[in-house]
């Protein structure tokens, strides 16, 4: 597999497509988010797995979004997501709301092929009352009845995207133990991935590296993005820049503060790459 | 921090180990503590470092995380019956233990109004029903954070008969005092009031009923030797996740 530019993986997200991103502790990819805002992606639809973080407040702030089904949307330390909360608050935005093991349920029920699957808990949530497509039975395998159980539906997004730390030329990548990623590249139609840097050999043939790698047989694109997780820490190769968030979290306040900050940040013409330049 | 005054984090972190500890709940032997929860995390660690053998699953810690499946497993562990204890907070918690972290308005929250959306429900609507116990922790202690009835339910109290549940709320800690919860009744009692509150000012600052013994205890200091732990030990394995945290409560920065 021959690694493309990220400009040109951003290029490969249609407008419209389910997207799924992991959230800050489980490496997201915020290269391919803010190529996806300078390629001004439109009417996104975001899935959190299982919660959304600094790349959802960012697409959702450039407006590249429409909706988020997730099970929470915070900057962690840095507080509320401001342009998370304006887009809700002004109606540019649907959520929908889930809690954490159900994400992971309704990923793991598309990973296996099935059509549901069951989980605990969530009886008596309000969740569970706004989500028509989440629905309770009995127990059918229970000795009595009047054993209610909410069925889950699978979760397939079209694409998911994430920060790994290698990939090798088969196509490979690396996640380490963040396997919540491996299940959203399962689940996923297609799963396209940014990367610190290449691995000379075959991850899939090193016994210490395959049980973190993702097969090539569920990746469709891979870019080399050196810092491609920041301000996120990536496992044991950096740590969070808890600053930049909270310089992004004060500046995000008002509409016209994020404007200035995408305009520094994300569309100023030292990170768009030449060929794609006016 | 240099004249050795209790701090109100340190109490809260007593008030909770002791919780932890207490001879007539479940018992705990696997406690999961969720993202910016850095008082929970010092009790759990005071618990630990007092000589107690329990197992910690810090979710935010970057070292040391317990899980090699994705957080997809604490969720496994806890579906099993594996975890027995986590701590829930709330925008809004009601005399019913009802804990809602979705917001205030209309669903979903949040309004040109003043209505607030907040951040979402994480965990909560599983947590709370498959974990024998939860400490339900949040350091505003106000009217409107304690309501009489929670806009939305992120997580319910207590569950009709027939609902899988393993437990509910053993108590709810706020920054003024502590409320332990009856789930057969789903009302709290007052169980004691922090330095500097009584039984008029916590029944002031709650928005929902509850019960209180005719005489009201203070909420113990934490003892000397829980303070050194605290600022010792507790501190040292504290300071990679909770660096402003314990910059701010015990003094103590990380080493360059």
């Amino acid at each position: 597999m021959t690694p493309e530019a990220v400009e040109a993986l951003a290029a490969r997200i249609p407008d419209g497509a389910r997207l799924a991103l992991p959230p800050d502790n489980s490496l997201p990819s915020l290269a391919l988010v803010k190529a996806l805002i300078r390629r001004r992606a439109r009417g996104l639809r975001l899935i959190g797995v299982p919660v959304s973080g600094f790349a959802t407040e960012l697409l959702i702030g450039a407006g590249c979004a429409v909706e988020v089904e997730t099970s929470a949307v915070s900057l962690g330390e840095a507080g509320f997501a401001p342009r998370f909360a304006a887009a809700l608050r002004d109606g540019r935005l649907t959520i929908r709301d889930a809690t954490c093991p159900a994400m992971h349920t309704m990923l793991q029920a598309a990973e296996k092929g099935v059509p549901f699957m069951p989980l605990r808990g969530l009886i008596g949530s309000d969740i569970l009352a706004h989500r028509p497509d989440w629905r309770v039975i009995n127990n059918p395998l229970a000795p009595e009845e009047g054993d209610p159980i909410v069925l889950l539906p699978a979760l397939r997004p079209d694409v998911a995207i994430f920060h790994a730390v290698l990939a090798d030329h088969e196509g490979n990548v690396w996640v380490g133990r963040r396997r919540e990623c491996a299940t959203l590249a399962h689940a996923a139609r297609d799963t396209v991935v940014t990367v610190e840097r290449l691995h000379p050999g075959n991850l899939l043939e090193d016994e210490r590296l395959a049980p973190g790698t993702i097969s090539a047989t569920y990746i469709s694109g891979i870019a080399v993005a050196e810092h491609g997780a920041h301000p996120v820490a990536l496992l044991d190769e950096y740590g969070a820049d808890d600053g930049y968030v909270a310089a992004y979290a004060r500046a995000a306040k008002t509409e016209a503060g994020f404007g200035d900050w995408l305009a520094e940040h994300v569309l100023a013409a030292e990170h768009t790459p030449l060929e794609l330049a006016p | 921090m240099t004249d050795g005054a209790i701090r109100p984090e340190e109490r809260l972190a007593a008030v909770l180990a002791r919780l932890i500890l207490d001879p007539t709940a479940p018992p705990a032997h696997h406690i999961a503590v969720g993202a910016a929860s850095p008082i929970p995390a010092a009790a759990c660690w005071l618990v630990r470092k007092s000589g107690h053998s329990v197992r910690l699953s810090l979710l935010h810690k970057r070292s040391g995380n317990p899980f090699t499946e994705g957080t997809r497993e604490l969720f496994d562990l806890t579906g099993q019956g594996r975890i027995d204890l986590f701590f829930l907070g709330g925008g809004q918690i009601d005399g019913e233990a009802n804990i809602n972290l979705i917001g205030t308005g209309a669903w979903p929250g949040g309004s040109a109004q003043g209505e607030v959306r907040f951040p979402g429900s994480f965990g909560s609507a599983f947590m709370y029903l498959m974990t024998p116990r939860t400490i339900l922790f949040r350091e505003e202690h106000s009217p409107r954070v304690l309501v009489p009835r929670v806009e939305h339910v992120s997580a319910p109290g207590v569950s009709a008969p027939g609902v899988f549940r393993r437990g509910t709320a053993q108590a709810l800690v706020t920054g003024k005092g502590v409320f332990r919860f009856d789930a057969a009744r789903a009302r709290f009692t007052l169980d004691s009031a922090h330095p500097g509150e009584d039984a008029a000012s916590l029944r002031a600052a709650t928005g929902f009923e509850y019960d209180e013994p005719e005489a009201l205890p203070a909420t113990p200091d934490p003892t000397p030797d829980e303070l050194a732990l605290l600022r010792g030990p507790v501190c040292d394995e504290m300071l990679e996740t909770y660096p402003e945290f314990c910059a701010r409560v015990f003094n103590r920065r990380q080493a360059a």
